[in-house]
């Protein structure tokens, strides 16, 4: 691998601190959310400290470098994603609300002109999903189902963690009208074909929206090569700061799109008696924006770009394989998703049993680990209904970046094994 | 260090031998309380007979903490008056609320003051008032129930 962990750590000041009275830190709930390089947090005190001021609307040198800053964000991200044109990047304040600007939008289009006309749902018609996704590309759906009379249905999940594509010509038929899937799970990792399923949704008439929040930081993605209408991720994932997200659609589906958001900027023209909109992505951008965040997000995707993406997924899949192994060494460790590094990301959900094969609760094992140290994620990781297909209500959730290395997992071992200790003892 | 101070004896003790685990018959009412963070559930049934609390039986799924506070508090209230054992929840949601700033009173809270080091980790708070929470409700329910 080409990426020099150790010098990469040194970007980042908050792993070098202690916690839990002077326990070295080991970060492994990167999939919750990043750490922060020295690179990102610079240019966001820099934005505030020199260039600070709103956009697009004041005419003076300040408005002018803030404007640039956000709207050279908006070019960095068009560029990270393989999209055709800035104008097809929104930026929301996350994937959650992406995902709802969408839902909403098309729940609007009932009262919209006929320009709108594709985007309609009611009665009869179907929304499809996946019983991996996040909460967040659960709840929206359901929601817009509730409001127009639709049904929601949902492609089950194998034993193995992987989507379940035996009755795919079934669940998306030509009563679909838009099929939302996770481009990688939150919880097992599994990396999802979505290029086929948005060929299967494209060929009955329905759109495809791609939840790419834990995708994007980890490998190289290219929405066109993809095949999706929409894609959505959230900047705080990929070293990015919280508050901003994106959600890129295609040009001619965003000019049709109705608003979401009311409000400034996403205007043309507005009279008591009615109003009109800007052009997208503006149209999606109402009130002031996140603009230090826009910023933040810039650095970011520059300081992936000087890693290498391709470079970060190479360091992610060893470092990856190197954790499966070594948990599943671990007596009493189930993992909840595929076991090879096959077409799976870095986080790694798993239930842990103690010596007398009673399960110990994820809150304790996360309890222990933060004793040592060892930062994790515990409880259903916002993904309920999955974690009832696997029969659990819990898991702890393990998740590697590319300034973890091998002694972190080598950490995170010895901590479940203090874990089963501490909690097998009679 | 710091785990112990959670993790007392007695906690771990609780959740490895709960008590009054179960659910029985007859009851007066049931209800069904989640923690939304991490999952954690509770059914929870009361009986009372009069002013008094004759039975508490419950079925729970999750933590360590929350089990343990399952068991210590079916230990506190059962066989009391329902207004001794209000009480001590009032004092247990105190003591739970207070960060670990307060001095428990051991009088009223007996076993429940294992739960001191639990108040400092803000996390957690919610697992230990699980079951309390769901016996308030029940208990609220079943006089509900008397009156009609």
């Amino acid at each position: 691998m080409s990426i020099d962990v150790e010098r990469i750590r040194a970007d980042f000041p908050i792993l070098t601190r202690t916690v839990r009275d002077g326990k070295a830190l080991v970060y492994l709930d990167s999939a919750n959310t990043s750490q922060k390089p020295r690179q990102v947090i610079d240019a966001i005190e820099d934005y505030y400290a020199r260039h600070n001021a709103n956009i697009h609307r004041a005419t003076h040198q300040l408005g002018e470098e803030a404007t640039e800053a956000y709207e050279g964000a908006r070019i960095k991200v068009a560029n990270f994603i393989g999209a055709g044109s800035e104008t097809e990047v929104v930026f929301t304040k996350n994937i959650s609300e992406g995902i709802n600007l969408v839902a909403y939008a098309m729940g609007n289009a009932a009262t919209a002109g006929p320009e709108a006309e594709r985007f309609r749902v009611g009665p009869g018609d179907e929304i499809v999903i996946t019983e991996m996704e996040h909460h967040s590309n659960i709840v929206p759906w359901q929601l817009l189902a509730q409001r127009t009379g639709a049904t929601l249905r949902w492609f089950r999940v194998t034993d193995d963690g992987r989507l379940d594509l035996s009755d795919i010509d079934e669940l998306i038929n030509e009563r679909t009208k838009i099929v939302a899937v996770a481009h990688q799970s939150n919880v097992l990792g599994t990396i999802n074909p979505v290029r086929l399923i948005a060929d299967r949704a494209h060929a009955v008439g329905a759109l495809v929206l791609a939840d790419g929040a834990q995708a994007v930081p980890h490998m190289r993605v290219n929405v066109q090569e993809l095949g999706v209408d929409f894609y959505g991720f959230t900047a705080h994932k990929l070293c990015g700061p919280t508050g901003i997200g994106v959600l890129w659609g295609r040009a001619e589906l965003l000019e049709t799109l109705p608003p979401f958001l009311g409000g400034g900027e996403m205007i043309e023209t507005v009279a008591m008696e009615g109003s009109t909109f800007a052009p997208p992505p503006h149209k999606f951008e109402a009130g002031t924006m996140p603009i230090a965040e826009a910023a933040g997000l810039g650095a970011a995707i520059d300081y992936l770009n000087a890693l290498g993406i391709d470079d970060i997924a190479a360091q992610q899949n060893e470092l990856l394989a190197y954790a499966l192994k070594s948990l599943t060494a671990v007596g009493g460790v189930r993992i909840l998703g595929p076991t090879e590094a096959e077409d799976r990301g870095t986080a790694i959900s798993f239930t842990l049993e103690g010596p007398d094969g009673r399960e110990i609760h994820p809150h304790d094992v996360s309890q222990v680990l933060d004793a040592h140290g060892i930062a994790v994620r515990a409880g259903h990781h916002c993904a309920r209904p999955l974690h009832r297909r696997f029969g659990v209500t819990a898991s702890t959730r393990a998740s590697l970046y590319f300034y973890n290395t091998t002694a972190d997992v080598d950490a995170l071992v010895e901590g479940l094994r203090e874990t089963q200790k501490f909690f097998g003892s009679a | 260090m710091q785990l112990e101070s959670m993790y007392q004896d007695i906690i771990l003790d609780h959740y490895r031998n709960p008590h009054h685990k179960g659910l029985r018959e007859p009851y007066d009412a049931e209800v069904h309380h989640v923690n939304p963070t991490c999952g954690d559930e509770v059914t929870l049934r009361v009986r009372l007979d009069g002013d008094e609390v004759a039975d508490v039986s419950y079925d729970a799924m999750g933590c360590s903490i929350s089990q343990a506070s399952a068991s210590v508090m079916t230990d506190l209230v059962i066989g009391r008056p329902v207004k001794d054992a209000m009480v001590t929840g009032d004092e247990f949601l105190k003591l739970m609320q207070s960060r670990g700033q307060v001095e428990p009173d051991e009088d009223i809270l007996e076993d429940a003051v294992a739960f001191t080091g639990v108040s400092k980790y803000p996390a957690r708070i919610k697992c230990a008032l699980l079951a309390w929470m769901a016996w308030k409700d029940a208990t609220a329910k079943a006089m509900e129930g008397s009156d009609a």
